[in-house]
């Protein structure tokens, strides 16, 4: 019960970019940034997707929602790899959760 | 986006190489205070050699057509300059991250609020020690600590994401603790544990500032400790003194890898004590493009890949990952820029390196030399 209660909570967390976090692309490498005080972070096509999402009105629900419709893979695993991938961003002042 | 004229971009010496992160603009040698370890030249550069306003949005259009990522504004003070909110908008408009290094002291309290309206996404303000006397005392002026803490409470007020910087040395290595601490209370999202660097003005006054290795090592027990308790709230990055190391830093990631440095008056150095390299000559952001400089420029391919290193570099496994240390070092220390740093335990001067940092730190010594125009 516990679990899932945490589940829950978890899936209504709204992520957002702090002030001083940026997601850019870069016209000279072709290639998408999350860039923060003295990080540079190169984000692969899944972190790309999640971040474009992060926008401080989605909740990780609907994050992992449009995520599961456009991958066709299966929402509550693909809210559990959100949430990690979110929650290491986190650890390092990259994202508010 | 600009209204100057850009310079052409030079084609790569060596195809494979990416271009810069990072630019270190240091748009003055001014400031108010006078740091013993400052990272500036023994030689200033005077205010009318800075380059002007329309000089540096030159720059920075050239370096965001390079592919630079953060720009950061240091000095000196950076907000000494006039211009300093009109170069913040001009870099956020071209797409930078943009930084700014300030000692927190000398300009008034509506520069600030400037920089943060022009789109300022970071600011790293100093603190030379928790304790208010060894604080004014460290930077050379008075009243700089409540300064410090004024201007703290004005970057949190603006919600600009705050670094604080701790540079590190024997008297104030006991405080690392509550470093930690008051960067908390200033709701800062990081701090820089940076121990001194020993080059220039740190060289000089060496003796004043090194720490015993004890120290280093409750140094970094007490980071690791201050990591545990902060971690998801406050970034911590630490930069280890390499006197008593067992290998040489990874300097600036590479010579001539990640970033670049500007001076005021517009020379363009792979790292800001480079100038310190007997032999070297530095292009001026004034006589060629920030593109043909970092592709082509000599001082920029010195030491660049491995192919300059002697032994016992040449044949080293860790040839990729410290690339031999920090050249600045081996210039200053073993009297040549391309021998291994003494800071590696494989250097043949490194046991005489630890000797001399042992035998500076139980000197006891608290006569400062402090910066300044007139040299030393």
């Amino acid at each position: 019960m516990k679990a899932h209660a945490t589940h829950i909570d978890v899936a209504a967390i709204v992520p957002a970019l702090p002030r001083g976090v940026r997601l850019r692309f870069d016209e000279t490498r072709q290639q998408w940034f999350l860039l923060g005080p003295e990080r540079v972070f190169e984000p692969d096509e899944i972190a790309l997707e999640i971040l474009q999402r992060v926008d401080g009105a989605r909740s990780v629900a609907a994050i992992a929602q449009e995520l599961a419709a456009a991958f066709e893979a299966d929402r509550n695993e693909i809210a559990g790899d959100v949430m990690a991938f979110l929650r290491g961003l986190a650890d390092q002042r990259m994202v508010d959760l | 986006m600009s209204d100057v004229e850009t310079l052409p971009q030079a084609t790569p010496v060596r195809p494979t190489l990416p271009p810069p992160m990072g630019l270190l603009a240091e748009l003055t040698h001014r400031c108010s205070l006078r740091c013993p370890y400052c990272s500036n030249p023994l030689e200033l550069d005077r205010r009318s050699e800075e380059l002007s306003t329309v000089e540096w949005k030159r720059l920075i259009d050239e370096a965001a057509a390079l592919g630079v990522l953060h720009i950061y504004f240091s000095g000196g003070e950076p907000m000494l300059r006039r211009d300093i909110a009109e170069l913040v908008a001009h870099a956020h408009h071209a797409g930078l991250y943009t930084n700014m290094i300030t000692s927190g002291v000398g300009f008034q309290p509506a520069v600030l609020d400037a920089v943060a309206e022009a789109g300022l996404d970071h600011i790293q303000l100093s603190v030379q020690a928790i304790d208010a006397k060894t604080c004014d005392r460290v930077a050379g002026y008075e009243g700089a600590a409540e300064r410090k803490h004024a201007v703290a409470a004005a970057i949190a007020r603006l919600g600009l994401r705050l670094t604080v910087n701790a540079v590190i040395h024997r008297e104030n290595v006991h405080e690392i603790p509550a470093f930690v601490e008051l960067a908390e209370a200033w709701g800062a999202a990081r701090i820089e544990i940076a121990h001194v660097q020993y080059y220039g003005w740190g060289l000089v006054n060496r003796a004043r500032l090194m720490p015993t290795r004890q120290q280093v090592e409750t140094a970094m027990v007490q980071v690791d400790e201050a990591r545990s308790r902060t971690a998801g709230r406050l970034v911590i990055d630490s930069v280890l003194p390499d006197y008593y190391a067992r290998y040489p830093k990874a300097c600036m990631g590479g010579w001539g890898a990640r970033l670049m440095n500007v001076t005021p008056s517009g020379r363009a150095l792979p790292c800001h004590a480079a100038e310190t390299i007997a032999g070297l000559s530095f292009d001026n952001i004034r006589e060629a493009s920030l593109s043909e400089i970092w592709y082509r420029g000599a001082a920029f391919n010195a030491f660049r890949g491995t192919d300059w290193m002697k032994e016992p570099c040449r044949s080293c496994a860790r040839k990729e990952q410290d690339f031999g240390g920090c050249r600045c070092q081996a210039m200053a220390l073993a009297g040549d820029a391309a021998a291994t740093d003494p800071a590696c335990s494989l250097s043949p001067l490194h046991k005489g390196m630890v000797a001399l940092a042992e035998a500076e730190a139980a000197s006891g010594r608290s006569d400062f030399i402090y910066r300044g125009y007139q040299g030393v």
